[in-house]
């Protein structure tokens, strides 16, 4: 199976009063066309800069995206717009997603509108998509602050589907959500890639969601890629030792206290092969 | 039964609000109506004199009284009002929007050219309000138009202030990325997305402006530098009549009063504004 996506060293330092911080370092993947890849690691460790970089919502200061043996990274104009139409991406808060003072039903036909679709077509188009992502079409006309927060994703989806794309990258769609709304969410996310053949990037911290859904994980820490493989094999055998920490910080059912040290701050206790 | 309250207390709250919108509002409405057909309103003309009825106290045939013209004060104050506030009305929208333009631009670009445009309003905020207006306005020889430019110099630094930091605010919010990702232009984005996403506050401090600007336009026509006489304008009728300020008190009393009913109509209405954007409420 060919690649979709080839990430290649990517670099990205932000300045806040000119004091530098790498949040990428070097991240480097390949996925297949079909594929879905989780990157998981803690909080400030690059994931969500990655998928933005991705996306073209933030420009790195060095590396190349591939999308389809394509380098994105020099877009501009017209191409920009044509590689929107192949990555989406859901975002974390979905509310915050929708512009408030728009329906949610403007937000899903607005790429279509934007692509030069006619306004009956979209609105066709739009209602197939809620229908795809099992919301009623009456959630069209409401406002984001009138859905619940799992509606409101739904609808995200359903805005990510409009230009059917190749590739969905998903930052954290679920931590916003509570349990029983995050598994339907993920159920649809799962129908969704083998109806359409979706590739998808699930960036999250949940690793459960990882090892269920996809079928590569990349662990990331302080901007960089220090494991990746099979999700199953990255998550139940890590070969690293932070992989190993962050695997051990998660709460089990079994025993109700921590089994390892949580990893506080970015910061690696001794041992950490990464630290 | 906790909530039913707060539903209830929503409720009073927000007809509250409404019935101030439709109060207030419609006062404001009704002063830009009045300005608008002044002509139409006066009971005299306000700038034929007649020295035989001068300076008549308020009664009679002449409500408000005359001046030392022997004109009629009603009917100046209601044709005053034209100049006064049309002129405070053009320079609100003058400076919102050159304000707003520069904020939105300096919000949403940043680098250079923010830095570059900020230090520009920074030289405009740290002259002295007034004293500059003042200064410009001598310069350019004085008159209503020439007052209200002078007074627009030292007002946009305040608009592009406020408009680029809810620009900044709003900017990293992910409806703009995701408006991006559904591929809006960078003006599509910020008509449809920033603009009115950013209005609410700019329009609350644009409203409660109009009485701050009738109060400078009046008091660069106190100090001889808007209007020019015979021109009715409210400022300028009460510089005129501060020599008879212990003699014939209504000729500057009329004025006066006109002004401070306008600013309180106009700051009501501004402040009602901002009650029914808020989302809060």
């Amino acid at each position: 199976m060919e690649n979709i996506l080839e990430v290649k060293e990517l670099k990205k330092t932000f300045y806040k009063n000119k004091i530098p911080f790498e949040a990428v370092k070097s991240v480097s993947f390949q996925m297949k066309k079909g594929q879905c890849m989780g990157i998981v690691g803690e909080s400030g460790c690059g994931k969500s800069t990655t998928a933005k970089i991705i996306t073209h919502l933030t420009v790195p200061d060095g590396g190349s995206v591939l999308l389809n043996g394509r380098e994105t990274l020099s877009l501009k104009g017209k191409s920009l717009r044509k590689l929107y139409g192949e990555v989406q991406m859901v975002f974390q808060t979905p509310q915050d997603s929708f512009d408030p003072r728009c329906t949610l039903g403007d937000g899903i036909m607005e790429g279509m509108r934007n692509r030069g679709m006619k306004k009956r077509k979209a609105k066709e188009r739009m209602y197939e998509l809620l229908d795809m992502v099992e919301l009623d079409g009456g959630f069209a006309s409401r406002y984001p602050h009138e859905v619940s927060g799992g509606q409101c994703q739904r609808a995200a989806i359903a805005r990510a589907l409009a230009p059917n794309p190749q590739l969905i990258i998903c930052d954290e769609a679920t931590s916003a959500l509570d349990v029983t709304v995050q598994a339907q969410i993920v159920e649809l996310l799962k129908k969704l890639q083998k109806e359409q053949g979706l590739s998808l990037i699930l960036i999250s911290h949940d690793l459960a969601l990882v090892q269920n859904l996809c079928d590569h994980a990349a662990v990331m820490y302080k901007g960089s890629v220090v494991e990746q493989g099979a999700a199953d094999e990255v998550i139940r055998n890590p070969k690293e030792t932070y992989t190993q920490m962050l695997v051990d910080s998660v709460f089990g059912w079994e025993s109700p206290g921590r089994r390892q040290p949580f990893i506080y701050g970015g910061v690696c206790p001794a041992g950490c092969g990464t630290a | 039964m906790e909530e039913k309250i707060t539903v209830r207390e929503q409720k009073i709250v927000k007809n509250r609000t409404k019935y101030k919108m439709m109060v207030f509002g419609g006062l404001a409405v009704f002063v830009i109506l009045m300005a608008a057909l002044a002509p139409y309103l006066t009971p005299y003309d306000p700038y034929e004199q007649d020295l035989s009825i001068a300076l008549q106290p308020p009664g009679g045939s002449h409500l408000l009284g005359t001046d030392r013209y022997g004109r009629d004060m009603l009917s100046r104050v209601i044709i005053g009002s034209q100049t006064t506030i049309f002129s405070a009305l053009f320079l609100v929208a003058a400076v919102t929007c050159v304000g707003g333009a520069v904020g939105i631009i300096c919000g949403y670009h940043g680098g250079k050219l923010d830095s570059f445009l900020m230090r520009v309003s920074d030289i405009f905020l740290a002259f002295p309000g007034m004293v500059f207006a003042i200064a410009v306005a001598s310069v350019m020889n004085g008159g209503v138009m020439n007052a209200a430019v002078a007074l627009a110099c030292i007002s946009w630094p305040k608009y592009a202030r406020i408009t680029r930091s809810q620009v900044m605010m709003i900017k990293n919010m992910p409806y703009i990325a995701a408006a991006k990702l559904s591929g809006s232009g960078t003006w599509k984005m910020i008509g449809k997305h920033v603009v009115p996403n950013i209005a609410g506050p700019v329009v609350v401090t644009a409203v409660l402006d109009i009485g701050t600007m009738i109060m400078e336009i009046a008091g660069l026509s106190f100090l001889g530098l808007g209007a020019a006489p015979p021109t009715a304008e409210w400022g300028s009728m009460m510089s005129n009549g501060r020599s008879m300020l212990q003699t014939s008190p209504w000729v500057i009393l009329a004025p006066g009063c006109a002004i401070f009913l306008t600013v309180v109509i106009f700051n009501l209405a501004g402040d009602t504004v901002r009650d029914v954007l808020d989302p809060r409420e």
